[in-house]
């Protein structure tokens, strides 16, 4: 007979298991018998002490953003699992596979509003994939395991486990095993056979097909799958935001990424094709602009592994529900081999324009202040365009959407659907466990920055090699680019006061730099990327710059803007 | 739903002025939901329509024909667009089986309703009991205070003995236990899921033939 052991040491070994190696998280009264049983296990489980809560959560989805693992934090009850809550949210709308072990008081005085009692279980079931409470010994294993299959099956998202304080503390027998099978949940649906016979034929049949290529090819793990699709057929393609690694930067069909600052030629052709084609993709409104006109002359085609994104947005023809590593092969399979070299060479006219009119100017200023773009582009090129990006939110976010380059799959680390401030530094620095090989470049914004800048104490004490480049405008700038462009310059509290980030830096001992001066530019990334472990490269940049182009929230996705001074016509 | 304290029953047939009614695009859609017996699981498919101000109009919890399986049924005034996503959202939750919406047209209703009247109001008043013979009302207790009617229908048809005893003036409490139904397919849906799934488990477990 096996020994018994507490709840909180079965925990340990589940998770060892479910081969975890790395877990963030912050201590407290209700997690405590976690984390004295922790302590025996501190030479097998990785434990990453954050400076706060959201932190936690946003360094386990940077985590599983670049590593494919699901990500995991531990926290403490009532506060702790309430900061969390972002996160957790977050890792919803974003399908990024999470694990959140929340400390809960003891099951008999659940009910009582004992002392950092909260219903977290309630609380996140909305947000959530599966919310669930442990409340005696003998289901944590079964708990962990059932967790962990869901977080990370079918369309990823996170899971809570709220571990009441008694079943820590209980006696139970360790039994290991696995959960790989469900009777009420399908993570894969079944693929219609028709299905791919109808998307084939109108593939074949069509004279302008464009691809939505979406995050659900890298979360399929079929990267390889898509460039072969795309190939034979020639189908030009453009990138969502989390979609942007999954299709080589340089790669000839890549039409550049989708939606309100994607490029023109995608989102102009977006209304002239004839066959659009989304792939892991969701039709977020930022991607199709007034949804009452998007792509009305086009035939839909999505593959999707979640059957309740089909027709949520927009109406397709065909749906291709399963898995898109064996789909777009099956469908590639019955592919015509042809180009239509000319319809891909259609979008040329706009790149050029592009480029003239709003990519030189950012990326190859002659004079005046640095620019977020030229910052950006010089960071991607002096890494090889190898790194991961990491991302916080604002103009900051969609500036290295526009203008980092990508070689590599999961490369993009970014809060899309949240949108969330403040999530850049914590991710950032779940993505240095995560591909600990890779280079991390993390840019952020002055406002998200401040946001969670709690978090170099993390960096300092782990010494996580986290590249933090803070493009600094003194300005909530995004907010301010809508209040420039939409509410006739009124600038309500977007511009901001910020602190002396080198001095901010010293006291953390993180190595740092600030550069005003384009002819150091060069000097200072390479500085920053030569230096062993963390450093910090503040950018002082164009104060009142935009991101163009733009499509205006309630305007068709082909209507887009090149300057700002547009608008007023 | 109704407050606990609101005097108007919340059958579907009665919704109030200023709650949506059938239009041209919105009607009343009868969703069936199969979900294992768990805690919380209520929660998450009640979840679903409030996040959406989607007003339940009735809900029923049972048990199913299948052990370990619960049964609900919910009526809610939308439109089509809508029912078809938030029916996919249901089924994705992990613990629900299977959920399906149907049109009144597709499946059989019955609601089963409860009136309580001041006895010396019927005694007083003999159009009361025409009026409970008259709707099929069963009389199932007496006492000097009060009488306890029951009457099973159409939801339509509980409403309207309610309106005529309300219009007497001798109604204390009123109940409707919102609809349940079933449907009218040959087909049993939850059946083949089940069937489908336990096929798939066995699959997996079989080794695989080379
Ligand atoms: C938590 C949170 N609060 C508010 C916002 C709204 N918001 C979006 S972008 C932005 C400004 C960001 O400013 P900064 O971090 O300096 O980045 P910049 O746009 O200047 O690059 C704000 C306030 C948000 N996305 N997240
Ligand atoms: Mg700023």
């Amino acid at each position: 007979m096996t020994q018994k052991i507490t709840g909180a040491e079965i925990l340990m070994k589940a998770l060892l298991d479910e081969g975890v190696k790395t877990l963030f998280g912050y201590p407290g009264g209700a997690i405590m018998p976690v984390y004295d049983a922790l302590y025996d296990y501190r030479d097998r489980l990785n434990h990453i002490l954050v400076r706060h809560e959201q932190a936690a959560a946003h360094a386990a989805e940077g985590f599983a953003r670049v590593s494919g693992q699901t990500g995991v934090c531990l926290v403490t009850s009532g506060p702790g699992a309430t900061n969390t809550i972002t996160g957790i949210a977050d890792a919803m709308m974003d399908s990024t596979p999470i694990v959140v072990i929340t400390g809960q008081v003891g099951t008999q005085m659940l009910g009582s509003d004992a002392f950092q009692e909260c219903d977290v279980v309630d609380i996140t079931q909305p947000i959530t994939k599966w919310a669930y409470q442990i409340r005696s010994a003998k289901d944590v294993a079964w708990a962990v395991h059932r967790a962990f299959y869901i977080a990370g099956s079918g369309r990823p998202g996170p899971v809570v486990l709220d571990f009441a304080k008694n079943a820590q503390l209980e006696l139970a027998e360790y039994v290991p095993g696995t959960i790989d099978f469900i009777r009420s949940y399908v993570p894969v649906p079944a693929t219609a056979k028709s299905s791919i016979i109808q998307a084939a034929d109108l593939i074949n049949a069509a004279k302008r097909p464009l691809v939505l290529v979406g995050q659900g090819v890298e979360l399929g793990n079929a990267v390889e799958e898509l460039k072969s699709f795309l190939e034979k057929a020639g189908l030009p393609a453009g990138c969502t935001l989390h979609g942007l690694s999954a299709l080589p930067s340089d790669h000839p069909l890549n039409v550049g990424m989708l939606g309100m600052h994607g490029s023109l030629g995608s989102n102009k052709k977006t209304q002239e094709c004839d066959l659009l084609i989304a792939v892991g993709m969701r039709f977020d409104d930022r991607i199709t602009g007034k949804l009452e006109t998007y792509a009305r002359q086009a035939k839909k085609i999505h593959f999707d592994i979640d059957p309740s994104e089909i027709n949520k947005n927009v109406e397709v023809d065909v749906a291709v529900l399963g898995d898109c590593k064996k789909t777009l092969p099956a469908v590639t399979e019955l592919l015509k081999a042809t180009d239509h070299a000319e319809w891909r060479d259609s979008f040329r006219e706009w790149d050029a324009l592009e480029k003239e009119r709003v990519i030189e100017p950012q990326i190859h200023p002659a004079e005046g202040p640095l620019r977020m773009g030229e910052v950006i582009r010089r960071v991607s090129e002096l890494s090889q365009h190898k790194a991961v990006m990491v991302t916080d939110v604002g103009q900051n976010q969609m500036m290295a959407a526009r203008y980092f380059r990508f070689s590599q799959k999961r490369s993009v680390v970014t809060s899309g659907g949240m949108g969330t401030m403040g999530y850049g530094l914590p991710a950032a620095i779940g993505a240095t466990f995560g591909a600990p090989e890779r280079t991390v470049c993390l840019f952020l914004g002055d406002g998200g920055l401040q946001m969670t800048i709690e978090e170099l104490g993390t960096i300092m004490e782990q010494q996580a090699p986290v590249k933090i480049v803070l493009l600094n405008n003194n300005y909530l700038g995004n907010v301010r680019q809508w209040q420039q462009l939409f509410f006739r310059h009124r600038y309500s509290f977007t511009p901001m006061m910020n602190p002396d980030y080198e001095k901010i830096a010293e006291a953390y001992d993180i190595p740092a730099r600030t550069v005003t001066d384009r002819a150091e530019l060069d000097n200072a990334i390479t500085e920053m990327l030569q230096t062993q472990g963390p450093f910090l490269l503040q950018a002082a940049v164009m104060e009142e710059d935009n991101v163009m182009p733009m499509c205006c929230p309630g305007h068709d996705v082909d209507d887009m803007i090149l300057t700002s001074e547009e608008l007023s016509h | 739903m109704t407050g606990k304290n609101s005097p108007s029953p919340h059958t579907s047939a009665s919704a109030p002025a200023d709650k949506p009614q059938e239009t041209n695009d919105t009607k009343l859609y009868t969703i069936i939901v199969f979900s294992e017996n768990l805690a919380g699981v209520l929660n998450s498919v009640t979840n679903v329509f409030t996040r959406r101000q989607l007003n339940i109009e009735s809900l029923n919890v049972s048990a199913s024909a299948y052990e370990h399986i619960h049964r609900y049924t919910i009526t809610t005034y939308t439109d089509e667009r809508t029912i078809r996503t938030l029916v996919k959202q249901l089924e994705k939750k992990i613990d629900v089986l299977h959920a399906q919406y149907f049109t009144n047209d597709e499946i059989f209703i019955m609601d089963q309703a409860l009136y309580k009247i001041a006895t010396a109001k019927l005694v007083e008043n003999r159009e009361i009991s025409k009026a409970i013979r008259l709707h099929d009302g069963k009389i199932v207790e007496v006492n000097n205070t009060y009488a306890i009617v029951s009457k099973e229908g159409l939801p339509e048809e509980t409403l309207a003995l309610y309106e005529k005893l309300k219009g007497f003036d001798c109604l204390l409490q009123y109940v409707s236990s919102g609809v349940v139904a079933v449907t009218k397919s040959v087909r049993e849906p939850l059946a083949e899921f089940l069937y489908l799934r336990e096929e798939e488990k066995r699959a997996m477990e079989q080794p695989l033939d080379l």
